[in-house]
């Protein structure tokens, strides 16, 4: 006891005064969904590859990517991507652009030659997929990633179905097209073209396949009952698009009237007019009551294609068409007025929808079809076992992020199926709302918009409409994504925790807390600008 | 401008750290190896200003002097939840002196390390002095005035949260307007602290004409760092005033702590600059400006001004007195807005 005076205690740290226990509520991390790869038709974790493409990692961002979506520069041109619609940055300025970082995340791998992962296994497994369109594809490529063997039947003479044959040329060029494809066949994929499938268990008994993925799209174009000459030249919509594949185009005339309201009248439209024809698109309800994306009638519009609303066509004569004017009733359905008129028109397109060939489905016992497509269950697989189908043949929104999804899905419980099991999904994590975020600590940063080819080109040439972002504006865009409910290691809870109960666990590793001092003040979560950390009661 | 230049990087700009930012532009509060000056443990409340504050400038001034640093620290809530006997959470060499006389300890602590380096037997340290903001503009006033006018080698750190929060809340000459404390007007007309009364030492440090003079909030790190870091690149008498609100006297949600001091410094009502020698230098822009009501609501101490019949007269010359400062120090941005 060798103490100055007065002193009768040793020094002690104040790590003796374990303050956890003043606690009523706990502080705990956790990942919650973000709203865009909740959105996403193809279930990408957007925010998890963002969170790479921010570092300037894009080989990781884009491996990331593909574990979900093998075809990343195609997403980035031909996706509706609801999820910037969904993007929390929306109610900060302007939504991330995601879609256009994803372009130039699948144009940099193209470029860069990056390959996909082969699979590590092979199961002896082999799965037919009819159809070498987006769902198809997408789901030969996580099959084959499953380690089974894949063969794909198409009926046409090249891979890419709908996206070939149904998208033009300025909107997605074939050269990327077919490289995001051959990717997919470089994993071991089979692929047979020009191979019509007429009955599916005729060709699973003969191939001896396990099962089969059928996707065979919507190549039908459908009819509407309009009286006309012989002299009359109407065409659909989805063979005039084909014909734009071969050699030899289509000859529509001068004047050229759609009809037709959807995506598909606005592809024919804008493909005539760099065709050198006058298009007129004939829709017989409102422009607000257009199926066709608001950002697609935009761009058709600034090329010069005109619109006639509130009109259906009665007749088609040689070289005019009989139109009948419509007004929209208290309910906003269109009404005939009794009003006709006359308009010049060389030919006719209709774009009017398409239906499904179900030819190979005759005589397959328990599969169901109704409104002119196949039934499927929860797991994407036909009434008759083993028989799976996805895309544009299902109930399902047509487009090719929804094709997309579905070969995944099913890829998913087809592996699961072969192997006599169920695939449940992961339980739904809870979602990150605006609410959860302290957008204080983001600086502001208006969103990079891709550039525009300009409008002459636009207008009589092929070229493709909307260019990519460079490496600096694409990490720019990158860097605007807010995390939504994952953590991006900003050191926030680290830094604002006024007793040090934080324990920072190094690049990559994020963070813990340390309960023995936690007081549960919440400012760690008040101060996170992500909301990835939450309150929870104490058990006391 | 008074604050470290942001770098354009979106997700988190304005966060503690950020793993896009490379090491040397991080904050000091970021590194894994800050000293954590005032360590966990202590008896500071849930989610208090003050303990965030201390740890903020301590960190950045042991940063700054190499871990060559002696504090000495006014009695108040600081040295009170810090160090009860035999315990201490500091992690530097650490003085309590009495409440009154802070600034006249260090003063002493500045003039032994120089004799003692004058005669060869001591390498440099650094020393810096902190109190509460009653121990400052306060009881310790003289002292502090005194070094000064003596340009003393000394730091002075006044962690304000408005009142005497330790002993329950009692008024200090840094409690604002209309404010309630235990010892102020409870009832009656203009209950809380009259208009009119206390001071604001940052500008009477000025009116010293020291070397260097800054006010910070626990919301603004960076800038804080900035400036804890730059007063110790000076020699000679500097004062560093932060505003550090206090869940418990202030009558607010521990979580709120930060949220309170930057609409504080958003709405005007603290305005955050820097000057030396007499002459504002750099003045912290308001980023997104609030009324003075988002900041009061938030508060029960100025719950008596949004009771059935709001207090409408006295928001209104409170926000005056916001507006005042943000013409005074210029602390609107005319360009950006």
């Amino acid at each position: 006891m060798d103490k100055p005076f007065a002193i009768t205690l040793d020094p002690g740290s104040s790590l003796a005064n374990r303050t956890g226990s003043w606690r009523t509520s706990r502080p705990v991390y956790l990942d919650r969904l973000p709203p865009c790869n909740k959105q996403c038709p193809a279930g990408e974790d957007i925010q998890g590859w963002l969170f790479h493409a921010e570092s300037g990692d894009y080989e990781s961002a884009w491996r990331h990517l593909t574990k979900d979506n093998p075809f990343p520069a195609i997403m980035g041109r031909v996706c509706y991507h609801t999820c910037e619609g969904a993007c929390n940055r929306g109610r900060l300025d302007e939504a991330v652009g995601i879609n256009s970082v994803e372009h130039f995340l699948g144009d940099e791998a193209l470029k860069r030659g990056w390959k996909l992962t082969p699979p590590a296994s092979d199961s002896g497994k082999h799965v037919l997929v009819v159809g070498a369109g987006p769902s198809g594809m997408s789901a030969a490529y996580h099959l084959r990633r499953f380690g089974h063997r894949v063969t794909v039947y198409e009926a046409g003479p090249l891979l890419g179905g709908m996206m070939r044959f149904g998208i033009p040329k300025y909107r997605l060029p074939r050269d990327i097209l077919e490289a995001e494809m051959q990717r997919v066949v470089e994993l071991g994929v089979t692929v047979k073209l020009n191979n019509k499938v007429e009955n599916i268990l005729d060709t699973m008994r003969e191939g001896k396949f396990d099962a089969a993925f059928l996707a065979v799209g919507a190549h039908i174009g459908k009819r509407a009952m309009i009286p006309a000459g012989d002299a009359a030249k109407v065409i659909d919509a989805i063979s005039l698009l084909r014909s734009m594949e071969g050699e030899d185009k289509p000859m529509l005339g001068r004047r050229v009237v759609v009809y037709g309201g959807g995506n598909t009248a606005i592809d024919v439209a804008r493909t005539a007019k760099r065709m050198g024809a006058e298009p007129l698109i004939v829709y017989r309800r409102t422009r607000e009551k257009m199926p066709a994306h608001d950002f697609e009638v935009e761009e058709a519009m600034q090329e010069g294609i005109m619109v006639k609303w509130l009109s259906t066509i009665k007749q088609a004569h040689e070289s005019s068409l009989t139109i009948e004017k419509m007004a929209l009733d208290s309910k906003g359905f269109p009404q005939p007025t009794g009003e006709f008129e006359t308009i010049e028109a060389d030919s006719l397109v209709l774009a009017l929808g398409q239906d499904v060939d179900l030819g190979l489905l005759e005589g397959v016992p328990g599969l169901q079809v109704s409104d002119g497509v196949v039934q499927v269950g929860a797991n994407m697989m036909t009434g008759h076992p083993g028989i799976f189908a996805g895309g544009d043949m299902v109930p399902a929104e047509r487009n090719v992020t929804v094709g997309i999804g579905h070969g995944k899905q099913a890829a998913r419980h087809i592996d699961a199926w072969l192997r006599d099991e169920e695939y449940t999904p992961p339980p739904q994590r809870e979602v990150a709302v605006f609410e959860n975020l302290n957008t204080w600590y983001y600086a502001d940063a208006p969103k990079t918009v891709r550039p525009m080819l300009d409008i002459i080109r636009r207008q009589s040439t092929f070229d493709e409409v909307q260019g990519g972002l460079d490496e600096s504006n694409a990490l720019f865009e990158a860097r605007r994504c807010l995390s939504c409910g994952n953590c991006f290691e900003c050191d926030n809870c680290y830094g604002v925790c006024p007793d040090n109960a934080v324990i920072k666990l190094g690049p990559g590793k994020r963070f813990q807390f340390n309960y023995d001092y936690c007081k549960g003040c919440g400012m760690c979560v008040a101060e996170c600008p992500c909301g990835a950390i939450k309150m929870e009661a104490e058990e006391i | 401008m008074s604050f470290q230049p942001v770098h354009f990087y979106q997700t988190g700009t304005f966060t503690v750290g950020n793993r896009l930012l490379s090491p040397e532009e991080r904050s000091v509060q970021a590194n894994l190896e800050r000293t954590n000056s005032l360590n966990s443990g202590h008896r500071a409340c849930q989610g208090c200003g003050e303990a965030l504050g201390a740890r903020y400038a301590i960190d950045a001034a042991m940063n700054a002097a190499r871990g060559r640093l002696i504090a000495a620290n006014a009695t108040g809530c600081l040295e009170v939840f810090s160090t009860p006997y035999p315990e201490t959470s500091w992690q530097i060499p650490w003085i309590h002196s009495l409440f009154g006389n802070t600034a006249a300890v260090a003063t002493g602590i500045a003039a032994a390390i120089k004799v003692k380096r004058q005669q060869g037997q001591m390498a440099d340290v650094r020393v810096v002095a902190q109190g509460g903001d009653g121990g400052t503009t306060d009881i310790g006033f003289g002292c502090l005035s005194g070094m000064f006018e003596r340009n003393d080698d000394v730091l002075y750190i006044c962690y304000d949260n408005g009142g005497y929060m330790n002993t329950g809340v009692q008024r200090s000459s840094a409690t604002p307007p209309a404010a309630r404390t235990a010892t102020t007007m409870p009832v009656g007309p203009e209950p809380g602290n009259a208009f009119g009364q206390g001071k604001f030492v940052p500008a009477i440090a000025m009116a010293h004409e020291i070397p260097y003079v800054a006010t910070a909030t626990v919301a603004d790190l960076r800038d804080l760092e900035h400036k804890v870091t730059k007063a110790m690149g000076i020699r000679g008498a500097r004062y560093i005033h932060i505003l550090v609100p206090c869940p418990l006297g202030w009558g607010a949600a521990s979580q709120d702590t930060i949220l309170l001091a930057r609409l504080a410094k958003e709405t005007g009502i603290f305005p955050v600059f820097e000057a030396e020698h007499g002459e504002v230098t750099g003045v912290l822009k308001i980023r997104r400006q609030q009324p003075v009501d988002a900041y009061l609501k938030l508060q029960k101490r100025y719950a008596h001004l949004f009771g059935k019949k709001p207090a409408v007269e006295t928001i209104a010359r409170l926000q005056a007195a916001a507006d005042k400062n943000i013409r005074k120090y210029g602390l609107l941005d005319q360009e950006a807005n």
